[in-house]
């Protein structure tokens, strides 16, 4: 798989995970994560060819609960979380459209 | 009352030897003192556990006790919802959030009456082994005050061993109940993926995350799990017909464990980096299962070195996706003075998560992105099949496997907080359970290791096993002179 340091870009995948770093703690997680990524890099070890892959210990599907009304939080309950609220009733965001 | 075993407690109760309100009076006051070194809790609310406590004990006077263990309080990692009280997951992104709800563990617990107590530290998003990830500071071991009590659910450990509560509820992801229960020296139990419900768990890993009890002793974790487990319809994952049985199994432990076939994993004694201390105390475990009877067998896992790597990808790609909806708009800390959307995010998130929330963040964001998906993501998921094999194959002749619950004994604070891989590799034997979805308990072997410290020895069953874990661990415990 090449060099770890090659392949992994903090900045670029700091962005993506919508994750601000200064330059300090990015050159200390450059570091840790060329050590880690090399780390799991052992898996190329293993031959899975044909091998279909496990997405969870239990293999259960189409888990439906009967679609029946029942009480949901109140927006008050809800509210009182949100880091700021516009009169009471909407949370307040920032612009999502620039200007 | 302190160390008394859920069984006393429940006799001091009905003979009226102490009420609900004594006895939480008891751990709050005991909470309150160990707050300045083994720092076990985050926050205990007094109001909230009295105001159940004095509910508990007029129920009792009216002879409409709720069970037989109504009026005990256990203990709660920080990552489990409790109505009314903070779910902070010892984060700072975290700090403001109250929970508008309980989660379904926690609605169990109060339907037997038990009392949700306090908040008990944890790394940060159960992302650590050590405890030290607290974004509010580390919790020390009960058993040495220069030691890590082990994580995530390191808090939950402490609190069982320091007697501040008789029994916790952790939550385990790749070892995270069993590690510090074994570095604590009290027994700590992952039940089969799916027999407690995830409702109200904040997710670190959905597919490998699993709530389960600590305690001072077996038979308290088999009620404690008994009580918290169950299908539930607003878990999808839950099995649905988990049974509840597990204090029952008890009944039935033996004496000795003729006819109990117990697999050594060859691969997991040849690793290295074990402890001399840890490999004597486990040597003098598996003597005394063979002086019970039990049948020692030599298994393989051939793919058991490939555990780690598999799941620091899988495990840390689930992460990214569950930990992206901690984006500072609709509950918790919002960065301030963010000129845009995409700003408050980035600031939110970079002020709010400690390093190693970030690192595990970015690992998983790497595992998943174009280019990188297969050859990492894809090729885990592919290699966990191999471990469900390997499992398969190694149960297929034997009925537990026993094995360290960790490589040492609790190691120093600090001693690994420079050097994230190597505190990853002290979960080597814990993590495949979680892979696997089989279940696995840690409970203290009798020869201490080095340093005076506990030793955790791990037993390791097939999925919807649990009563036979427990039933092993009954008469192995009851052997070196445990809880009668």
């Amino acid at each position: 798989m090449g060099d770890a340091g090659d392949r992994f870009d903090v900045r670029k995948t700091a962005e993506l995970a919508r994750i601000e770093l200064d330059d300090e703690s990015a050159n200390r997680l450059r570091s840790d994560m060329e050590r880690i990524v090399a780390y799991v890099d052992k898996l190329a070890e293993l031959d899975v060819d044909g091998v279909e892959p496990t997405c969870h210990a239990v293999p259960l599907s189409d888990v439906l609960r009967p679609d029946a009304e029942e009480p949901s939080f109140s927006r008050d309950d809800i509210l009182a979380n949100a880091p700021a609220v516009v009169e009471d009733e909407l949370v307040k965001v920032p612009p999502v459209i620039e200007q | 009352m302190k160390d008394a075993t859920l069984k006393r407690l429940v006799q001091a109760l009905e003979t009226g030897e102490a009420s609900s309100v004594e006895i939480v009076a008891d751990c709050l006051e005991r909470a309150e003192r160990s707050g300045k070194d083994v720092n076990a809790f985050l926050h205990v609310d007094s109001d909230d556990v009295t105001r159940r406590a004095e509910e508990s004990d007029a129920r009792r006077a009216a002879g409409q006790t709720l069970s037989p263990w109504d009026g005990i309080p256990v203990g709660i990692k920080d990552n489990i919802a409790v109505k009314g009280q903070p779910c902070r997951c010892a984060s700072k992104i975290l700090e403001p959030f109250v929970s508008p709800y309980d989660a379904k563990v926690v609605e169990r617990l109060a339907a037997a009456g038990m009392i949700p107590f306090g908040r008990a530290n944890m790394d940060e998003f159960a992302m650590g082994s050590s405890c030290e990830n607290s974004a509010f500071g580390p919790t020390r071991n009960p058993r040495g005050l220069d030691r890590v009590p082990g994580g995530s659910s390191g808090g939950s450990a402490a609190a069982v061993a320091a007697g501040l509560v008789p029994v916790a509820l952790g939550s385990d992801t790749g070892g995270s109940i069993r590690q510090p229960a074994a570095f604590c020296g009290v027994v700590g139990m992952k039940p089969t993926y799916g027999r407690v419900s995830r409702y109200g768990l904040v997710a670190f890993a959905s597919s490998l995350d699993q709530i389960g009890p600590l305690a001072n002793n077996v038979e308290d974790a088999a009620v404690l799990l008994d009580i918290v487990s169950g299908s539930d319809a607003k878990d999808s994952t839950s099995l649905p017909n988990a049974s509840t049985g597990c204090a029952k199994a008890l009944e039935g432990a033996e004496t000795n464990l003729k006819g109990v076939k117990v697999g050594l994993p060859k691969e997991y004694f040849a690793m290295e980096g074990v402890d001399s201390g840890v490999e004597k105390s486990i040597a003098d475990s598996i003597e005394l299962f063979k002086s019970l009877g039990a049948e020692m067998v030599e298994v393989s896992l051939p793919t058991a070195e490939y555990a780690v790597s598999a799941y620091y990808v899988i495990a840390t790609a689930e992460a990214s996706a569950n930990l992206a909806r901690f984006d500072g708009i609709r509950y918790g800390a919002r960065a301030e003075n963010a000129e845009s959307l995409i700003d408050t995010y980035l600031r939110s998130r970079g002020e709010g998560f400690g390093e190693e929330v970030k690192r595990r963040i970015l690992l998983g964001t790497f595992v998943l992105s174009s280019g990188y998906h297969d050859a990492y993501y894809l090729r885990a998921l592919k290699a966990r099949t191999l471990f469900r094999r390997d499992f398969d194959a190694a149960f297929a002749n034997c009925d537990i496997m026993l094995s360290p619950t960790s490589p040492t004994v609790a190691f120093k604070l600090e001693e690994k907080t420079d050097d994230p891989l190597k505190m990853y590799l002290a979960d080597i034997f814990t993590i495949a359970v979680n892979l696997t979805g089989c279940c696995a308990m840690s409970l203290p072997s009798p020869t201490l290791g080095e340093g005076g410290l506990p030793v955790g020895v791990q037993l390791m069953a097939p999925p919807m096993a649990d009563e036979t874990l427990f039933r092993v661990a009954r008469t192995f415990e009851r052997s070196i002179g445990g809880d009668a």
